[in-house]
């Protein structure tokens, strides 16, 4: 039996893994790419060959959001495993890695193994999952880090809350080097952070609100860089946030450590003058910082600091946001305003397409070591095709994710998802 | 490390550590034993090297076959034998335990085995008394009549301690086993592998003269002899090792990770064994293999040698 084919042609092949950036034509063959480059199909696509004609669109590698929270188990009320991939289809992400903070923590092999059964039984987005790093996000006893990550676990973190224990986050970088496994933290120290409900600094004090300080992240991703340099492992920074963080780890990648950091979109792209008149839908953790932590976070894409872009898509319904300042829940959706906000930074003149592919695909693939994020013959067919230039006008009522808290609606954006496939089948087409 | 030769009645006197000893006085040790190895085979077993002497056991951890060891061997060797249990809780640190150290001295004992929580403190003891002292495990220390047995057994498998392989596997951290064993064996012309989580392995304890292995598979490969380690109850739940069944399952001795050691690989365990944590029962119970309970019997011969060289009057020794 022969496999399905597909022949994208009349394309701009954007592969920030070889560099191409050129008109050219791709091939699919079932669940892999056969062949892609500029030559294919010149002289025409021979019968029996499905044909997408790209029009001229952008064809890169489906993006990889390695920051998501999906919600189930637990708060099926404000997003599934079936709704959130159907939300990052529709954003261009073929790849998500799904955040353990769900109840119940997923810290055991049996409930890994769930996560996954649900992301097969909705056929859609790949879904790579995140195990606790310590049970139950407890902070004190580690999971069990080698049958965790046998079952399929890529990463581990207490994301939502920090390994605060210096101790406990040494052996956890330690440990992990056993199976040379990453450790992401959510960087903040709570007892810094106290009450504060937004970053601390003239926004917050105008509105009488308690500020979180901007060491509250630096002191963690300090002392972690510390451990590192001390016990070795490998450390990543979940949603960088201030200047001073990304500096740290500019000076320990520059010492040779094993550190990475991922920023969110909003980090970029908003600041705490967001918040305005007491929006919770810009409360999330971290905060939205100063115009001088934002634009530090654009310095530290630009120059590959910061390894990757990672929405933190963290669904809320109403009634966790409908509440004052200090007590509305933290976090804001993030699939489908990943691209748009991303191509900010390309039509800002700040990075090439292929340098902001490379945040948004290739980099993060490497962090977790999944076969995804590139163009190459053999490699899964994970596939966006985009328009980077269509203007559009940021629409929540429309968002496929269960919940709809995002800053950006009403927000004028450019470039879009056109069509998302994964294993090479078309699961996503614009204005469907 | 203090050559014998030397006239320096304390260094001889004590047996504090394996640091200290040179390769000539294990061999001696080990060939004393092994004259107590065949005695302790016969129907009278009783010597009386140590007639008229006595023999203090001063244990401030609670062991089992240490103390029945030495106590049988200083019995068999016809020495009056003192046991003193200490509950650790009832013994405030310093001060006390040197005046315990004189009390007992002025008793006049001729050797005092010791036991304590503490690294250093058998040391300590021994510089407030005149008798000979014998370390029976300080802290994470040192235990050298476990690595003397240990070395025993290995002589009497393998004709040699020296051009071995050896691999230690399990909590190097806590351990002062590994301690001992380490010193000896890289004193004695082995090369010692260290098989074990980061989590439970020292700081700089490759500058001892073993090499690290975080894989155990890769750690086994061709290994002569393969030490498992206890780990220890306390440690297993929690931040050194996340469970029993993880560490099982990736640094317990089962019969596919023993498959990458040699053909004729001898395991050993200095007890007590926690069999499905640190080693499958199948392979701690496989007689053409397990030199385990061999160990304990050598265990008695090598701490008689040990009594009787130390304990002997200086003149007629």
């Amino acid at each position: 039996m022969t496999e399905k084919r597909t022949a994208y042609i009349n394309a701009r092949l954007l592969n920030p893994e070889s560099g191409l950036d050129a008109a050219g034509a791709l091939l699919t063959e079932g669940a892999e790419i056969a062949d892609l480059g500029p030559q294919l199909f010149a002289d025409g696509v021979p019968d029996g060959i499905e044909t997408v004609d790209c029009s001229g669109h952008c064809l890169s590698p489906g993006l990889v959001d390695m920051h998501v929270h999906l919600r189930e188990p637990g708060h099926e009320h404000k997003e599934t495993i079936a709704t959130g991939g159907l939300s990052a289809l529709a954003g261009g992400v073929t790849s998500l890695c799904s955040m353990p903070n769900t109840d119940p923590v997923i810290d055991n092999v049996a409930l890994i193994e769930f996560v996954q059964r649900r992301a097969r039984e909705a056929k859609g987005v790949k879904v790579f999952p995140f195990a606790a790093a310590t049970k139950g996000l407890d902070g004190k006893q580690l999971t069990e880090f080698g049958m965790l990550a046998e079952a399929g676990a890529v990463a581990f973190t207490d994301d939502g809350l920090p390994v605060a224990n210096s101790q406990v986050m040494r052996r956890a970088l330690s440990y992990a080097k056993t199976f040379d496994l990453m450790i992401s933290q959510h960087a903040e120290d709570l007892s810094l952070s106290g009450c504060g409900c937004m970053a601390e600094g003239e926004v917050a004090t105008r509105l009488g609100l308690d500020g979180i300080p901007e060491i509250s992240e630096t002191v963690i991703v300090e002392r972690d860089i510390r451990l590192v340099e001390h016990s070795g492992g490998r450390y990543h920074v979940a949603h960088i946030s201030t200047a001073e963080a990304v500096d740290c780890v500019r000076r320990a990648k520059a010492r040779g450590l094993s550190v990475t950091c991922e920023a969110a979109p909003h980090h970029f792209s908003l600041t705490d003058l967001d918040v305005g008149d007491y929006r919770t839908f810009a409360k999330m953790a971290p905060p939205l910082r100063s115009e001088s932590n934002r634009a530090a976070i654009v310095e530290g894409l630009k120059d590959g600091t910061i390894d990757a872009i990672a929405t933190d898509h963290a669904p809320h319904d109403q009634e966790s946001k409908r509440l004052p300042m200090a007590h509305a829940a933290n976090g804001i959706v993030g699939l489908e305003t990943l691209l748009p906000l991303s191509l900010e930074l390309y039509h800002g003149g700040h990075m090439t397409l292929l340098e902001l592919l490379r945040r948004l695909t290739l980099a993060p693939a490497e962090l977790l070591k999944l076969p995804v994020g590139r163009l190459r013959k053999g490699a899964p067919a994970d596939l966006l095709l985009f328009d980077p230039d269509v203007p559009w006008v940021v629409d929540t009522a429309k968002f496929r994710s269960m919940s709809k808290n995002s800053p950006f609606d009403g927000r004028p954006v450019q470039g879009r998802a056109l069509r998302t496939v994964v294993d090479g089948r078309t699961l996503f087409t614009a204005g469907t | 490390m203090q050559p014998v030769s030397r006239p320096n009645a304390l260094a001889q006197r004590d047996l504090l550590g394996i640091e200290g000893l040179s390769p000539d006085r294990v061999s001696a040790i080990l060939d004393l034993s092994e004259s107590y190895v065949a005695l302790n085979r016969n129907a009278q077993k009783k010597s009386d090297v140590l007639r008229g002497r006595t023999l203090i056991l001063l244990f401030f951890e609670t062991s089992t076959r240490t103390r029945t060891s030495f106590e049988l061997a200083g019995k068999r060797l016809s020495a009056d034998v003192i046991n003193i249990s200490v509950a650790s809780s009832a013994i405030k640190k310093g001060e006390t335990l040197i005046d315990t150290a004189m009390t007992l001295n002025a008793m006049h004992p001729d050797v005092i085995v010791v036991r304590h929580p503490d690294a250093g403190a058998v040391r300590l003891l021994a510089n407030h008394v005149n008798c000979a002292v014998i370390n029976a495990g300080d802290g994470s220390h040192e235990h050298p009549t476990q690595a003397l047995l240990d070395a025993l057994t290995i002589r009497r498998h393998k004709g040699r301690l020296d051009g071995l392989r050896v691999a230690i596997c399990g909590d190097i951290m806590h351990s002062r086993v590994a301690r001992s064993n380490i010193l000896l064996l890289s004193m004695m012309g082995s090369q010692v592998r260290l098989v074990a989580p980061p989590t439970l392995v020292p700081p700089a304890i490759e500058r001892m003269g073993a090499e690290v292995f975080h894989d155990m598979r890769v750690g086994l490969e061709e290994c002569d002899i393969i030490m498992m380690l206890r780990l220890q109850a306390e440690r297993m739940q929690g931040t050194f090792v996340p469970s029993t069944r993880e560490y099982f399952r990736y640094f317990g001795l089962d019969e596919a990770k023993l498959a990458m050691a040699r053909p004729d690989a001898l395991i050993m365990h200095p007890g007590p064994m926690n069999r499905g944590v640190e080693i499958d029962s199948r392979v701690a119970d496989d007689i053409t293999r397990s030199a385990i309970l061999e160990q304990v019997e050598l265990g008695l011969a090598v701490r008689q040698a040990c009594l009787d060289m130390l304990g002997r009057d200086p003149e007629s020794g």
